[in-house]
């Protein structure tokens, strides 16, 4: 059952790749690859499952973390240029 | 457990079916908002219902407890994430394509505004 | 007070994640534990809006309701996907939120966004611009039955 739902993560990650490889705009590829850490953290702890090795989650734990701060980290670059931009100072 | 073994194969299936139709869907549909809209099914029901199964599965041990917190990091985090990429996008100036724009119907007091241009279409 | 409770979750969710009770490690998770309150209370991170503790007992009630929500919203998606003829009606609108405090207007605009089906787009003040993938969505939100039920949780129910 879990090679099931490995293979259906499998599938589901190549139609996302697809949509990052045929964009068109940035943020769809953005919003992509944001699914693909999903998917990612998704197929870990099936895997790990499929292992018999829990311990595997740890990692899709700390993928999930990277996965946010990585995508957030994109769109505030590609937004104001700066990855240190500060919201507050353009009031200021 | 059988009952469990057979409630928890039902819950994975469930989630491998919302997986695949969000990833789907986000190839099917047709402008970036829109596609955001199926993004979110896959973090919040494929891989809730899907989390859930493998739940199940480890029954209560320390591994069920850590899919409980990815499943929490998904809920807390996706909204902000797609909000902040939406916002990003309207910003940048890629308009979505709608059949209706409803907009109108508030100005940026909430109040409904003098003239009635509600549904106006885009 | 507050700062006692963040810690004991802290130290609380290092014992979930790490699962071994020897006493080196955990000295070290009491470490890590304070030094974080101690950063954490140097950014002055922990006030009502990031860790709002009031609000804590009222989300056991609320989360049901909003998983709930989010799987009748989420099969309309998946019809709306899977239906041979596209016939999706994008649509935007503005909404207007009731709460009083941000970190519920917060609360109102995450849900949204967490529903699949509705994004919030923008806030201003309390003005939430929504996308929503089905004009039925966006009517829903409009009629407010999700803002009331917010503002519910916002009293502690």
């Amino acid at each position: 059952m879990f090679t099931v739902a490995a293979l259906a993560v499998i599938a589901a990650l190549v139609l996302v790749v697809v949509r990052v490889l045929r964009g068109p705009t940035l943020f769809d590829r953005v919003l992509a690859a944001n699914s693909v850490g999903t998917l990612a953290i998704i197929f870990l702890a099936v895997l790990g499952f499929l292992n018999g090795r829990p311990e595997w989650l740890d990692i899709a734990l700390v993928y999930g973390v990277l996965n946010i701060i990585g995508t957030i980290a994109i769109l505030k670059f590609f937004r104001h240029g700066d990855l240190a931009h500060d919201a507050g100072e353009d009031d200021a | 457990m059988i009952l469990i073994d057979v409630a928890s194969w039902l819950l994975i299936l469930a989630g491998c079916f919302f997986i695949l139709t969000g990833a789907f869907g986000m190839l099917r549909l047709p402008d970036l908002y829109t596609r955001m809209h199926s993004a979110s099914l896959i973090e919040t029901l494929g891989a809730g219902l899907l989390f859930a199964g493998l739940m199940l599965q480890a029954g209560f041990t320390q591994a069920t407890i850590k899919l409980f917190f990815i499943l929490l990091l998904f809920f807390l985090t996706g909204p902000v994430i797609t909000h902040a990429l939406a916002q990003a996008a309207l910003e940048f100036g890629i308009k979505p394509k709608l059949t209706e724009d409803r907009r109108g119907r508030l100005d940026d007091d909430g109040k409904a505004p003098a003239s009635d241009n509600d549904g106006r279409p885009s | 007070m507050r700062l006692i409770s963040f810690g004991t979750i802290l130290f609380l969710f290092w014992l979930a994640l790490s699962g071994y009770f020897k006493p080196f490690l955990l000295i070290g998770g009491i470490v890590c534990t304070l030094f974080v309150l101690y950063a954490a209370r140097r950014m002055k991170l922990i006030d009502s809006e990031s860790y709002p503790a009031h609000l804590f007992p009222a989300a056991s009630t609320y989360w049901p309701w909003l998983l709930w929500e989010i799987v009748k919203a989420g099969w309309s998606v998946t019809k709306a996907v899977l239906r041979p003829k596209l016939d999706i009606s994008p649509t935007m609108t503005r909404v207007v939120a009731t709460q009083a405090t941000p970190e519920c207007i917060a609360t109102y605009g995450n849900s949204i966004t967490l529903t699949p089906g509705t994004i919030t787009t923008r806030v201003d003040g309390n003005i939430l611009t929504v996308h929503a993938l089905e004009r039925g969505g966006a009517i829903d939100l409009e009629e407010g039955g999700m803002d009331a039920r917010v503002t519910q949780f916002e009293r502690g129910r």
